[in-house]
């Protein structure tokens, strides 16, 4: 549109704002949407609903794989009976049927949860912290609130195996206390320098992990090598007790953060503009630690230590999608929990019929990553 | 959602800034003290002391002072981002600290040194968010509140006005100080505010890009009556474009005053501790400051 040689318009001759601003506005729409150069919500629909369908497809497809394999055909109708549309005898009568209904299908649909939790909170965080390395695990507010797990469990409140649904409480206050030390220890005149984070975080992942393993220590061995199975990282604790208390925890908070979509693009601009363009940045702070470690504490109660997917899949789908949160944060969660569905597929495939924690696959596929971007990235991470 | 003619009044306060403008202060500072971290170190010195002045609605204010004068903290109070320790600053006659961060943005437009941002977001979904006071609030209105046509309008307006409309859909992380420092100024003016706080405005700026903010700063002056302050270094530029100016020096107000009782020799060379000449600017005849030359130094 404008020239290179564009210039403003003599003082006296154009007026500012000149009406009427809607058809000026619906032509300007037009333009930027054909550019790209903004989200609307027909693009909204369109990103959201094509990952919805990939996501659908994908947990049906990671079904069938496992320690036996399931064919397309018997995962299907076993999905048929359980939704209700089929003809529901076969369900529940049939081996395959039952390993897919009450094995595998509460554990991808765990996964899926667990995945979008972890993007979702990496989202917040990295709006939050104004970076976008942060990530929950590479914080130090995963290993805070998998010692308030451990101490909970250590007391015998809930065990490795059965839920309570107190349990993702402790993991919340665990998880809070670690990062406001971290927002604390790292925070230097109004600034968070990405270096006094990273540093931060490495430093509380010490601490807390010698005190994780000092409870373990301590523990009956019998319980001790559950905990420690549990803190790798790992799905195996699916069933539909866990999965329903999850779920509530998990819609719940995401609800809570994607009603605050706006105000993180905002705060990705800092505290003291976000604060002059409407946002009561206090408030919205403290209500966006709090939801980051419930989140948090949820999904360590449920799955352990689960590391880098915070951060490699909000950058991704950034990347993708543009950075606007409104699409970032449902974007986020659909494809962290593609990634979490299919990398636990693999966790549980590649050594068959043993499986390796979800957790390893992750750190292994995210730690690359996050390496690449502290490296050759380093310019736009500042 | 709010018809789109009640948006357009909304958007377009000039109606009531005329009327303000005839006698109305905008700004009324009563002797404010202000240090950070107030809490623990008692004995760290006031950042700004006992500092007291007006703004008149509509006039175009300049701030300026050797660094470490405290100018940058003065505008942060004006914005209210800061908050002073003792004193009350007044906006069109409600105490600053009251009002919400709503009502804040929809009257003060701040536009910080600093406009960094590590995440990609387009130049048109930053200057956009500066509609987000103006908005409804809604339960979701911070969530998925969708900006409308004339929110789109009020943010193309003011990206025309600082020469970026043709920058639309790059990424602030991409664009050079200056594009940057224009996107942040457009966002301010997208706000439709009353009064614009502006800090260092044309530090990264090239000669044209500095002219046309000066211009357009006079611009909002005279047609929509805005009341506007500006931090500068640039003692040329605030002489040249100001009505007033408050000279600051180590947290005190030496001098207020139209650009022909501040800009002087005596008052700047006690201030900058330096020798500077003052003449006339030859096109407008307001005074024109120019550093001592080779041989001027040499002599001192």
């Amino acid at each position: 549109m404008a020239t290179p040689t564009s210039q403003l318009a003599p003082v006296d001759s154009s007026p500012i704002v000149s009406p009427p601003l809607t058809e000026v506005g619906a032509e300007q729409l037009r333009q930027w949407k054909s550019s790209g150069a903004i989200l609307t919500f027909q693009r909204w629909v369109t990103i959201i609903g094509s990952l919805v369908v990939a996501s659908l497809a994908l947990c049906v497809l990671c079904l069938q794989f496992g320690a036996t394999k399931l064919d397309m055909g018997t995962v299907l109708s076993a999905l048929r009976g359980w939704l209700g549309v089929g003809t529901p005898d076969t369900a529940g009568t049939d081996t395959s049927a039952v390993i897919m209904l009450h094995i595998r299908l509460p554990r991808v649909l765990t996964g899926f949860l667990v995945g979008s939790s972890l993007a979702v909170v990496g989202a917040a965080l990295q709006a939050l912290l104004r970076n976008p390395l942060a990530d929950p695990y590479v914080l130090g507010v995963s290993s805070g609130a998998a010692l308030g797990v451990s101490l909970a469990m250590l007391f015998g409140i809930g065990t490795t195996v059965a839920f309570l649904p107190g349990l993702p409480l402790f993991g919340f206050v665990g998880g809070l206390l670690s990062l406001g030390a971290m927002y604390r220890l790292a925070r230097s005149r109004g600034r968070l320098p990405i270096q006094s984070m990273l540093l931060a975080g490495v430093i509380l992942n010490a601490m807390l992990t010698a005190l994780i393993m000092f409870i373990t220590s301590i523990m009956d061995p019998n319980r001790s090598a559950g905990l420690v199975a549990w803190l790798m990282g790992s799905l195996t604790l699916s069933n539909y007790g866990i999965l329903s208390m999850f779920a509530l925890y998990v819609v719940g908070g995401a609800a809570l953060l994607l009603q605050k979509a706006q105000i993180m693009n905002i705060l990705t601009f800092g505290e003291e503009t976000a604060r002059s363009l409407g946002v009561e940045t206090e408030r919205v702070k403290k209500q966006l630690f709090l939801l980051a470690a419930l989140l948090t504490g949820a999904v360590v109660s449920v799955s352990g230590m689960i590391g880098f997917v915070g951060m490699i899949v909000p950058h991704a789908v950034r990347m993708l999608v543009g950075s606007d949160h409104r699409v970032l944060l449902p974007a986020s969660m659909l494809a962290g929990g593609m990634f979490l569905v299919a990398g636990d597929t693999v966790a549980r495939t590649i050594l068959a019929p043993s499986e390796i924690p979800v957790g390893i696959v992750t750190a292994l596929t995210g730690g690359p990553m996050f390496l690449y971007l502290l490296l050759w990235r380093k310019d736009q991470l500042v | 959602m709010i018809s789109s003619n009640e948006r357009q009044i909304a958007s377009e306060p000039s109606t009531n800034a005329v009327a303000h403008r005839a006698s109305r202060l905008a700004y009324e500072i009563e002797s404010i003290r202000f240090r950070y971290h107030a809490g623990w170190s008692a004995g760290v010195d006031w950042i700004l002391d006992d500092v007291g002045f007006q703004i008149k609605a509509g006039d175009v204010l300049g701030i300026v002072g050797p660094n470490g004068s405290g100018k940058t903290s003065l505008l942060k109070i004006l914005a209210n981002v800061l908050s002073p320790q003792q004193g009350m600053v007044r906006l069109f006659g409600d105490d600053l600290a009251v009002l919400t961060p709503q009502d804040m943005a929809r009257l003060i437009a701040y536009v910080p040194q600093d406009t960094h941002q590590s995440f990609p977001f387009t130049v048109a979904e930053t200057v956009v968010m500066g509609r987000f006071a103006q908005r409804r609030h809604t339960l979701w209105s911070g969530g998925f509140g969708w900006e409308d046509e004339a929110d789109i309008a009020v943010a193309a307006q003011a990206m025309a006005t600082v020469d970026i409309a043709h920058l639309a859909q790059r990424l602030m992380p991409d664009l050079s100080g200056g594009e940057r420092q224009r996107t942040v100024i457009a966002r301010a003016l997208a706000q439709s505010p009353m009064v614009l706080l502006l800090d260092e405005p044309t530090a990264f700026l090239d000669l044209q890009h500095q002219i046309d903010i000066c211009r357009v700063i006079r611009q909002l002056k005279e047609e929509r009556g805005l009341t506007i302050v500006v931090v500068s270094h640039d003692l040329n530029l605030v002489s040249q474009y100001c009505d007033q100016i408050l000279l600051l020096d180590r947290g005190r107000v030496i001098r207020l005053g139209p650009p022909d009782e501040v800009i002087e020799p005596g008052t700047l060379e006690a201030v900058y501790r330096c020798r500077v000449l003052v003449d006339r600017h030859p096109g407008t005849g307001l005074p024109r400051v120019t550093l001592p030359g080779r041989s001027l130094s040499g002599r001192t």
